[in-house]
């Protein structure tokens, strides 16, 4: 199982300018670790309206169960993905990342 | 979540036909409001083209009295006459099942006969209890009998479950007969016989209300069935008088929606709500792959919880299309107080007789249908991974995420694991509407509001109604034009265009995945179209071998490339890759200078970046398709434009790939890309294709000014100029 290495700051700002799009090789294998987590847990935006606001939360243990929020509230998804990709860098590495 | 929802009993209709619209107000509103529009743009986005509608003058337009309308979902099957049960010594229910469930739920039926209409519903049931485990319950309406076995009936294996009622010697007894494991148990049996009367007999769910023409159902079993029946006999040894009150085969008839007895008269039923058919049987070894091949190995029907035929909601109003409407995409909209809001669509096709205009707009109805109330976006763990992006559900996701009962789609599993493979148009389809996301539906009004801009007087077309009528709804045009993922063709439909392109038709395909997936339907069930996905293609569930083969019409399911017919033969281009965080452009190639292609490009330049724009970032994107000589896109046909520079999620196709290796990304494999691709056809006749679900959407950038809309301009401008190419 790939590995992500903590001091790698340098994805991290990657991904933060640009979370969409092509990416490093080493960014690339970072987001699929972090987007294959399974589904109970997985991250999920809520869109409360037709273009937002997004409330984040994390499925239950089935599709059929409901999904559970966290309290982050977002104006956009762009916004969302730099604090999901945070609180997966902490999960995975075990460290805060130092970042904004 | 949506507070009003509507569906017709038809998407396609002609001028001087009827069309019924089926409205339910979800949160109770006691009116609302009903508006006949035409659509033009449905893409509310910010940088979109905006939603944009006529209001029609219809006799129908105005006030309603609201309700909530019910559901049943989930498949049974139904003896409405039920079966007597005689005075003999004993009564005995047996049938095989092959439990499905994942985990623990309430109790299943898998057969019942109660009387729900008198007192105590006095009758019997064999079912699963919230264990698993099988159990049996008899009750004359005051007094109840019951006996359960210790251990569950195990899950994907089949066994065989018996019950007799054993009036003689007072008692019940159950038998669990299989591979695994038998368990048997005995219990007290004190019920009076003489209170029995036959009742209604269900298969797989247990009836708790009768509705006019409808069926209300409750503890419906996720898993196969076969040969259920009732039997007799007159004591406890071997050379005692028995017979058959009726054994269902569902061998017979797999191709319908009707069970019939091989013993026992007059006590054929019916199903309800689409189980799938034509799926393997206990004694089916792998020696057959076609269920027409050896009925007797298919002798099984697979129910699920989650079916859903025909929500049978009571018609609000009907509208007889006026002679002079013009063919176009409609929709009522309805509203309730609470700023409720639902569209429901319908195409309206020029009447048979009608002078047509020059083209026509093909709407992928089957398309839509493929993905009617999809939850495959999320409910798969990797979504995430394949979108690049979080997952995100909206309202309309939120709604159907909490009501199953709304019905899947072909993408989805059911909620045993199973694909699912049947989709109806008579239930709301939340994701066919405008102002949703821009993919399918909405992602087609593109094109609409395109031409519509363009001033271009076109008319509408269907997939359903070109499936039905073949080349002659074709022939009367000049030039046809698909939507941006016209995914999903019968036979049919493509031995229609065929035909069509060797008598001077001229296609322009602007879309991406087209002409992928094989369909079929069935003349009893309309509205309903079947696919069995093989072991080829992009899927988000492989059905298990054997069960591969369409029960509506016995052809073979599957990608049409590996059935033969590959797009490319057709189109040019077929399916090559897919990825969905950002969008990218297209660069012309040096065979778009070819004299041939100089009318595709007029007022474009050398240099150019095709399609580097648009509301969804880029013209090429989404889903991928490029030609292929090996897969039939004709020698002569000109590759005219490539697109580049798309992201790491865009991976090629896993039937390009014949062992898994690295470096199928856009990174690093150049056969991930999206091809701009013209040729000539027989008589005249042209194709054009754009390989990208996302080009339409770059239509209308900078008020329609650019090279995506004048690239289009372009060929439809020359497609419909009758001089040869």
């Amino acid at each position: 199982m790939y590995e992500i290495d903590p001091t790698r700051l340098d994805l991290a700002e990657e991904f933060r300018q640009k979370p969409y799009g092509r990416h490093s090789a080493e960014l690339q294998r970072v987001l699929n670790r972090m987007r294959s987590e399974p589904f109970e847990g997985h991250y999920v935006l809520i869109r409360e309206g037709r273009f937002g606001p997004y409330r984040l939360g994390r499925f239950g243990p089935s599709p059929a169960d409901p999904i559970d929020f966290t309290g982050h509230v977002f104006a956009s998804a762009r916004e969302a993905e730099w604090t999901v990709f945070k609180l997966r860098w902490q999960k995975l590495t075990g460290r805060e990342l130092p970042l904004d | 979540m949506p507070k009003i929802v509507g569906y017709t009993n038809r998407l396609s209709v002609r001028p001087g036909e009827s069309i019924d619209f089926k409205v339910s107000c979800e949160e109770g509103a006691a009116e609302y409001d009903a508006e006949i529009l035409r659509l033009i743009c449905g893409d509310d986005s910010p940088h979109g083209a905006g939603f944009k509608a006529h209001s029609v003058a219809g006799s129908i337009n105005g006030r309603y009295p609201g309700r909530k309308q019910r559901v049943n979902a989930g498949s049974f099957g139904y003896v409405a006459q039920g079966v007597p049960i005689e005075n003999h010594a004993q009564f005995v229910v047996g049938l095989s099942a092959y439990p499905t469930w994942r985990e623990e739920k309430s109790e299943q039926t898998l057969i019942a006969a109660r009387a729900v209409d008198r007192p105590g519903q006095p009758g019997w049931a064999m079912t699963l209890d919230a264990e698993g485990r099988l159990r049996f319950e008899i009750s004359d309406g005051r007094v109840t009998s019951s006996a359960t076995l210790s251990r569950p009936v195990p899950a994907r294996n089949w066994s065989r479950l018996l019950a007799t009622i054993d009036w003689s010697a007072g008692e019940i007894r159950l038998e669990q007969v299989g591979k695994i494991a038998e368990t048997r148990a005995t219990a007290k049996l004190s019920v009076d016989r003489s209170a029995l009367a036959a009742a209604p007999l269900t298969i797989a769910a247990e009836l708790v209300e009768i509705g006019g023409e409808r069926l209300f159902t409750r503890n419906h079993f996720d898993g196969k069935i076969a040969s259920p029946g009732l039997w007799w006999r007159d004591g406890g040894d071997r050379s005692a008088p028995e017979g058959t009150y009726a054994v269902w085969d569902f061998s017979i008839g797999i191709d319908t929606q009707k069970i019939r007895v091989r013993f026992g008269n007059g006590h054929d039923g019916i199903l309800v709500n689409l189980p799938t058919r034509g799926v393997r049987g206990p004694i089916w070894r792998g020696k057959h792959q076609r269920w027409s091949d050896s009925a007797d190995d298919y002798d099984a029907i697979h129910f699920h919880c989650d079916d859903l035929h025909d929500m049978q909601w009571e018609t609000d109003f009907s509208w007889t299309i006026p002679a002079d409407l013009p063919s176009g995409i409609y929709a009522a909209r309805i509203t309730c107080a609470g700023n409720g809001e639902d569209f429901v669509p319908f195409f309206v096709l020029p009447a048979k007789d009608a002078k047509k205009a020059p083209v026509a707009f093909l709407a992928s109805t089957f398309t839509f249908l493929a993905y009617a109330n999809s939850h495959h976006g999320y409910e798969d763990p990797l979504s995430e991974v394949c979108y690049g992006a979080l997952l995100e559900l909206g309202p309309t996701e939120m709604f159907l995420k909490e009501r199953r009962d709304f019905g899947i789609s072909l993408y989805d599993r059911h909620r045993d694991g199973s694909g699912g493979v049947y989709s109806s148009w008579h239930r709301p389809i939340l994701n066919m509407r405008p102002k949703r996301a821009l993919w399918n539906f909405n992602a087609d009004l593109h094109v609409i509001d395109w031409l519509t801009a363009a001033g271009q007087t076109f008319d509408v077309i269907t997939d359903d109604v070109l499936h039905a009528e073949g080349e002659s709804l074709l022939r009367d045009y000049r030039c046809i034009i698909t939507g941006s993922h016209p995914e999903y063709h019968s036979t049919q439909m493509l031995d229609a265009f065929e035909d069509y392109l060797q008598k001077r038709g001229r296609l322009m395909y602007l879309g991406g995945n087209g002409f992928y997936w094989k369909i079929a339907t069935h003349p009893d069930l309309p509205g309903v179209i079947e696919v069995r996905r093989g072991e080829a293609g992009t899927r988000c569930y492989e059905l298990p071998p054997g069960e591969r083969f369409h029960s509506f019409t016995g052809e073979p399911g599957g990608l049409w490339r590996s059935l033969g017919r590959a797009p490319q033969a057709l189109v040019g281009v077929g399916f090559v890759a897919e990825g969905f965080d950002a969008n990218s452009y297209f660069i012309r190639t040096e065979q778009s200078f070819d004299p041939r292609a100089a009318f595709i490009f007029e007022g474009i330049g050398a240099d150019e970046k095709i399609g580097d724009f648009g509301v969804l970032g880029g013209a090429a994107g989404y889903e991928l398709d490029a030609s292929d000589p090996a897969l039939g896109t004709p020698a002569h046909a000109l590759v005219l434009a490539r697109s580049v520079e798309h992201s790491n999620t865009y991976l090629l196709t896993p039937e390009e790939l014949l062992a898994g290796f690295p470096g199928q990304d856009a990174i690093e494999n150049p056969k991930v890309r999206a091809e701009l691709v013209y040729f000539e056809t027989g008589n005249d006749g042209a194709v054009f294709s754009t390989g990208s679900i996302t080009w339409a959407a770059s239509l209308c950038h900078n008020g329609y000014d650019n090279n995506v809309a004048r690239i289009t301009g372009n060929v439809l401008r020359r497609f419909l100029d009758p001089r040869p190419l």
